[in-house]
């Protein structure tokens, strides 16, 4: 199929173009963007799959980022255990209270099921804040001891991008071939309607709660990742705030995309960046600029653009390439 | 402090709470009931209606009787503005894009207010300046938790001749219990559901207004509230008036308990995972689903 390929050479270029962006790009400060960008694309992916492909909601999934997180965190630094193991185990850990959640919750439907994974996140981060003995408490966990990969230390911002975007690439890849398979037809399917779907004997309930398990550990890889980046765990960044940016992130950048989480993880983070010193200006003590920017984002596009930026653009070409066929 | 003084305060504290989380439910069930959205925002009307009530005793120097109409007036226009430029733009789009533009709209206020009134927390004075009472050994805060039930009693009573008197009242039941129905006597729908939103804003504002002296004013003090104001609709069943109310108080007499004798940390989880549970075992709540009032 023309599409496939179209694909093939999307993501090959894609490759080629991480591999170039940080020889272009040197400073270390936007190296660290980069990363950050990254790890939050890696987190949108696994959202994009569950609300842009099999349309469910998620206004919790920080809290599976922060259980891969601590996990990775708890298991390094009490425990002494080889960090890519603690990664493994935290993931582990994400999917088995993915779907002790999942079951119950995915049952629910429209916001009701928005609901009860909000309420999931809440729950989680008082969890954090609160199991001291276990977590920290609110000064978290801290020293992490640096990644190694084949005895080099992952310790530049450089290869920690390397690291990072290696996983959105093999994410990216694993969308596109979840896209074009069988599963992502059904979950397509049970997107428009799942009364449908079951008529076509698609067991809905089985696909939904897989593709939330997925979604869950896609956010607790990045989880670890963001824990090892920042060398210490603690509960603010895994909060509310953070669920509820990963959903800005995923409606903008486009629904039921492959490119979607990058676009919209990109766009977001390199906004915040921007809008940092701006708030500097209107309050000295630090506005958060970006708290009702993204409100706004998060309006507009649902509004006027609701399938987000890359898909409605897929669609444009679509219609433009269809026009001129016709004409 | 003994275990049956320790209970009473927790029963007052739970009550006051609870009336507060009855108001804000009563916000939630409204907009509801009119339209099947949950409005995400609703905490942010809290929270504004605090805040300018603030500004208008504090820094323009208004006197509480001046400053608290025009404070819940603010409330309404809040509602009203939210439907008219996020919800009414949207027409078809499912309920689920309607919840999270209101969670857009959330964040949006919450940040405006940010930016408006700083990070401090604000003092708003309460309505009557008195010492605290004791009943026994149980302190009862201040007089504002008499203030706190005796205007929710007021805004009950009052909800209540609205729906069964008022015409606008009585056309929003209409609407609720038959939306076709409703149009074919000549209710606009949609007139009842921007009425509703403004209702809605007046009734968090007020909520705002009754708490803020007991607890803070600052411009989060909207997410939690909102929050657990939604938990205690759905724990009494979303869409039902009365399911709003006792819900709310359950909630309050619940969290209180467990602050006072379990864990006050743990104190916020209880209103989630009260939501959690209903939303697993009966969605509907206890008071079962839509039906008008």
């Amino acid at each position: 199929m023309a599409r496939k390929r179209t694909t093939h050479i999307a993501l090959a270029g894609f490759g080629v173009l991480l591999l170039v962006a940080p020889l272009v790009v040197r400073q270390p400060y936007y190296q660290s963007i980069m990363v950050v960008i990254g790890i939050n694309a890696l987190a949108v992916a696994g959202l994009n799959l569950l609300m842009g492909y099999a349309g469910q909601v998620s206004l919790g999934h920080a809290a599976f980022l922060g259980i891969g997180g601590y996990a990775s965190a708890i298991l390094t630094v009490n425990h002494g255990i080889n960090p890519w193991l603690a990664i493994l185990a935290g993931v582990a850990v994400t999917c088995v209270v993915a779907w002790i959640i999942g079951v119950p919750t995915l049952r629910l439907h429209g916001h009701y099921l928005a609901i009860a994974t909000l309420g999931f996140g809440i729950i989680v981060n008082i969890v954090f804040v609160e199991w001291r003995g276990l977590t920290g408490g609110q000064s978290g966990i801290a020293g992490l001891p640096e990644l190694r990969l084949a005895g080099i230390a992952l310790d530049s911002h450089l290869r920690l991008y390397l690291l990072v975007w290696g996983c959105v690439y093999l994410a990216t890849i694993a969308t596109a071939n979840i896209q074009h398979s069988r599963a992502g037809r059904a979950l397509r399917a049970i997107s428009s309607s799942e009364i449908a779907a079951q008529t076509a004997g698609i067991n809905t309930g089985r696909y939904k709660v897989q593709v939330f398990v997925l979604s869950a550990a896609l956010a607790a890889v990045a989880g670890s990742m963001r824990v090892h980046y920042m060398s210490f765990a603690n509960p603010e960044p895994f909060g509310f705030a953070y669920s509820i940016e990963l959903v800005v992130m995923a409606v903008l950048g486009g629904s039921g995309n492959v490119w979607g989480p990058v676009v919209g993880a990109g766009a977001i983070t390199l906004l915040t960046e921007v809008l940092q010193p701006l708030g500097k200006m209107v309050r000295p003590s630090g506005a958060e600029l970006h708290v009702p920017a993204f409100g706004l984002i998060l309006v507009l596009m649902l509004i006027f653009l609701p399938r987000g930026v890359t898909t409605s653009l897929a669609l444009l070409t679509q219609r433009l390439r269809g026009a001129r066929r016709a004409g | 402090m003994s275990t049956s003084s320790q209970i009473l305060q927790c029963i007052f504290t739970g009550l006051t709470v609870g009336s507060i989380y009855a108001i804000i439910a009563l916000g939630f069930t409204i907009i509801y009931n009119a339209t099947d959205i949950v409005n995400f925002a609703q905490g942010e009307f809290v929270m504004l209606g605090a805040m300018i009530m603030v500004t208008l005793q504090t820094v323009v120097g208004l006197p509480v009787w001046l400053a608290l109409p025009l404070s819940i007036a603010a409330g309404a226009i809040v509602g009203a503005l939210l439907e008219r430029l996020a919800i009414r733009p949207l027409r078809q789009a499912s309920i689920l894009t309607a919840i999270i533009v209101t969670i857009g709209a959330s964040i949006f206020l919450r940040g405006v207010a940010m930016i408006a009134w700083g990070r401090d927390a604000k003092v708003l004075p309460p309505f009557t300046k008195s010492g605290a009472l004791f009943v026994g050994q149980a302190y009862i805060m201040m007089p504002q938790s008499l203030w706190v039930l005796g205007v929710t009693l007021v805004v009950v009573v009052g909800l209540m001749a609205f729906y069964s008197r008022a015409l606008v009242g009585k056309a929003m039941r209409a609407v609720a219990i038959n939306r076709y129905g409703a149009q074919l006597v000549g209710i606009s729908p949609s007139r009842m559901v921007f009425w509703s939103f403004a209702l809605s804003g007046a009734l968090g504002a007020m909520a705002g207004i009754l708490i803020a002296p007991i607890t803070f004013a600052g411009y989060s003090m909207g997410t939690m509230l909102g929050l657990k104001g939604f938990a205690a609709a759905i724990f009494g069943g979303l869409g039902s008036s009365a399911g709003a109310i006792v819900g709310g108080i359950i909630l309050g007499l619940l969290e209180s308990f467990a602050g006072g004798f379990v864990s006050s940390g743990y104190k916020d989880a209880v209103a989630f995972l009260i939501l959690l549970a209903v939303l697993f075992i009966k969605p509907t709540g206890m008071l079962g689903g839509k039906a008008g009032r």
